[in-house]
């Protein structure tokens, strides 16, 4: 395996982590939105607070390590995602600035009206990020980013079946991770009543995802004929162990098997961000930017990989540790009063 | 290996007005953010001494005074957080010309920065949210990497943008970056002037800030034991750093004479090449001249040479197209040394009645200036930042890239820069605003949590 390739499978490692951790944050956002009336939504989200508090900083940080990695390794692409997409991902950037400060406002606000005023903001941007991140994805995956500086158009580049599946995905599947991880958390928490409030809401989330799903695969058909072939040839394996993961969570979610729900959840993720780019490799802009050509020299792809790796051995024992410490924090403060 | 990297450079000329847009928001974007890091920087310095002090003297006002700041570092924390995620956004949205052809030259310390940064936002949601659940002195220990990692990042960020001024470690073939050495283009030339400047301007904004907003309670009438606390800790930190600031910022100027002289000439509005040049202070320019200031003979050639027969270039060693604003720069550096004089005049006066009677000066004006002394430190950054930046104008990568190449050549870059600017109006609002009701909230101050098991009633 050569070090770009090495590079690329560490920047997808990151991508997934932020879909797996920012993304249930993101879905906890949207819950928010969701959970009713100020005194009878109070108790989730209190839980949904609880459960993000702690984390979603260190979970936002994969989506710095992965914008850093595309431009060091991969510097041509980063600037051509970047000024074709501009439109899409600066409403993605303002996004991410409402959530997290709304977010970490909430938690200062002492009036019931500036806790709604936050907490929407906090809700709604949690909606949105994923939705325009989805659709840069779509942009990308269905060969509408050409390599060069502005070079694609820059509004059907995102505004168009492929993007909006991309975007409604991203959305729904935040928000099914979300409810998988809060139904545990719940449960953890000493309140399965909460659990089971989520547990009805995230069944028809999994159904409507897989509706979505379903009638996706005829929009690539027809709008990414490319993607469509690597989808149901290379990547076919992942996308059936996808499919068949997602029915999995919907029945264990179904028989409150909570934490094979959240393994399971993420399974399903897992497999379809790596079917997806299992489809497209080598190439990284399709039709052909193969991520050989676009990689970074030598000397760069190994320096960042030996930073990378001091990184990672520093960052998962402490990870660790904040895990645990959110785990307690659960545990300690969910008990009913 | 084909040259398909020929696309990236090639890109259609942005026009003027969406030049002057993304100028204006980067500007805007890194105003903020650089506010905000300040504060990331050093609050956890203040927020450790303190709990260390409550630790050993068992005083509670020590205590109280550490979770109040770690209250306000958990809000400041997650806007500096996101605010700078926007900055790596934009460095790509913004200006995809220097992205697509530097990226990998100048990617290694930003890597590094996230890893840094990592750690920081790791510990500082242990630190938070562990208060009451670790002994003392672990919690106190698990403070620790928020602050070197804090600094950490600090120093990495600068060191990419020293790379911008004093770009090393790569070569140019038709456009193309190749032979590219990342550890020389980090570690290059400008930064360890720029990484120290930066690193203590941090530890002063910070210092200065939280006690300008117990120097405003004392003048409100608070002058227990509590506030001279909370404005004397954060107020000596920064007053220790300000005599070290000026010794650095005396050998930042004379690292940029040397390395990039027409920034230092535009600093001083210095247009005539010579020996003997003067230390202009304020003024007009017009034309290729610098009218109604106060000279000070000989004081640049002192500065940087120190010998009045120092010869230093001025800016008629460049053609007036290589040339920054010189009247922006000029102004920007005089604003910042002048901040830097005042804080040091304050320091000193604080210093020298603590040393007669161990007491704050008895003079309302004092804690008057105190109250403000955070919107110095401040204005002095932002002037800085404006000199470093304005003053490599026209160039992005100095004396390789210019500005106009650099920018993304999309159509519209004008309305982004609108909804962004409403964006941060609003959001400078709340921030204020929240930094405001955490002052006043009279709930028992932070444990993170314990606030949380109390949810306000609904109405």
């Amino acid at each position: 395996m050569d070090t770009a390739r090495i590079v690329l499978v560490v920047m997808w490692v990151g991508i997934t982590l932020y879909a797996l951790l920012a993304g249930a944050d993101f879905g906890g956002g949207a819950w928010d939105l969701l959970a009713g009336r100020s005194r009878t939504g109070m108790a989730r989200r209190g839980l949904i607070e609880r459960s993000i508090g702690p984390v979603w900083e260190a979970n936002h940080v994969w989506l710095i390590f992965v914008l850093v990695l595309l431009w060091t390794a991969f510097s041509g692409v980063f600037a051509s995602v970047m000024s074709t997409l501009y439109i899409p991902l600066t409403l993605a950037a303002i996004g991410i600035i409402a959530r997290g400060t709304a977010f970490a406002f909430r938690k200062a606000a002492t009036e019931l009206w500036q806790r709604r005023l936050f907490g929407g903001a906090f809700a709604v941007s949690s909606v949105l990020t994923p939705f325009f991140l989805g659709t840069a994805a779509g942009a990308i995956a269905s060969g509408r980013v050409p390599p060069g500086l502005a070079r694609g158009d820059i509004l059907t580049s995102w505004l168009n079946p492929t993007s909006l599946l991309g975007g409604v995905l991203a959305v729904m599947v935040c928000v099914y991770l979300a409810g998988a991880y809060l139904c545990d958390d719940a449960v953890e928490a000493g309140r399965p009543d909460l659990a089971e409030w989520f547990r009805v809401r995230g069944l028809v989330a999994a159904v409507l995802i897989g509706a979505v799903a379903l009638g996706g695969i005829a929009v690539l058909r027809w709008d990414a004929p490319g993607l469509f072939t690597g989808l149901t040839h290379r990547g076919l394996p992942l996308v059936v162990a996808g499919a068949v993961l997602g029915v999995g969570s919907l029945v264990l979610l179904w028989r409150r098997v909570y934490p094979l729900v959240r393994a399971t959840a993420m399974l399903g993720v897992i497999t379809i961000l790596w079917g997806w780019a299992l489809a497209q490799f080598p190439v990284m802009l399709p039709p052909s930017l193969t991520y050989r050509q676009a990689a970074a020299e030598p000397s760069v792809l190994t320096a960042t990989l030996v930073v990378t790796a001091i990184g990672a051995a520093l960052i998962a024992p402490s990870m660790a540790w904040l895990l645990a410490v959110q785990r307690r924090a659960l545990r300690d403060t969910g008990t009913p009063e | 290996m084909a040259t398909w990297q020929s696309v990236l450079a090639a890109a259609g000329p942005a026009t003027p007005a969406d030049l002057v847009a993304a100028r204006t928001q980067m500007a805007l974007s890194l105003g903020w953010h650089i506010v905000l890091a300040c504060l990331g920087v050093g609050m956890p310095a203040l927020m450790l001494i303190i709990e260390w002090r409550g630790i050993r003297t068992g005083d509670a006002d020590y205590t109280r005074l550490a979770r109040q700041w770690a209250k306000a570092i958990g809000v400041l924390f997650a806007a500096g957080a996101v605010s700078g995620t926007i900055l790596s956004f934009e460095l790509g949205l913004l200006w995809p010309g220097m992205m697509g052809t530097y990226g990998q030259v100048i990617g290694l310390p930003f890597a590094a920065e996230g890893i840094a940064f990592f750690i920081e936002a790791i510990f500082l949601g242990i630190y938070l949210y562990a208060w009451d659940r670790v002994p003392p002195r672990a919690h106190l220990l698990s403070g620790i990497p928020v602050l070197v990692a804090g600094t950490l990042s600090a120093f990495l960020v600068v060191c990419a943008n020293a790379w911008m001024n004093a770009p090393r470690g790569f070569a140019l073939r038709d456009g193309v970056v190749n032979r590219v050495s990342p550890w020389r283009a980090m570690f290059n030339p400008a930064v360890p002037h720029e990484t120290l400047h930066m690193i203590v301007a941090a530890f002063m904004v910070a210092g200065f800030l939280v006690a300008g907003v117990y120097a405003a309670g004392m003048l409100r009438g608070h002058r227990d034991r509590y506030h001279l606390l909370g404005f004397l800790v954060p107020f000596t930190l920064a007053a220790v750093f300000t005599p070290i600031q000026i010794l650095v910022g005396d050998f930042a100027g004379k690292r940029v004479a040397t390395l990039q002289p027409t920034k230092l000439a535009a600093a001083e509005a210095l247009f005539r090449t010579g020996a003997g040049a003067p230390l202009s202070v304020g003024g007009i320019v017009t034309g290729d001249r610098l009218r109604y200031s106060i000279e000070i003979p000989y004081g640049l050639s002192l500065l940087v040479g120190h010998n009045p027969g120092t010869v230093v270039q001025g800016l008629d060693a460049v053609p007036r197209a290589a040339r920054p604003p010189v009247m922006i720069v000029h102004l920007a550096f005089d604003m910042m040394v002048g901040m830097g004089f005042l804080l040091l005049l304050l320091s000193a006066w604080l210093g020298y009645t603590w040393w007669r009677r161990r007491e704050l000066p008895r003079s309302p004006w004092f804690l008057r200036a105190a109250a403000l002394s955070g919107v110095f430190a401040v204005v002095a950054v932002e002037a800085g930042w404006t000199v470093t930046e304005v003053g490599r104008q026209p160039w992005t990568v100095y004396g390789h890239l210019r500005t106009s190449d650099a920018v993304n050549p999309a159509p519209g870059l004008w309305t982004g820069f609108v909804v962004v600017a409403l964006v941060y109006t609003v959001l400078t609002v709340v921030t204020l605003y929240v930094m405001r009701l955490i002052r006043w909230s009279e709930r028992p101050v932070a444990p993170q949590e314990r606030d949380r098991t109390r949810e306000p009633e609904p109405s």
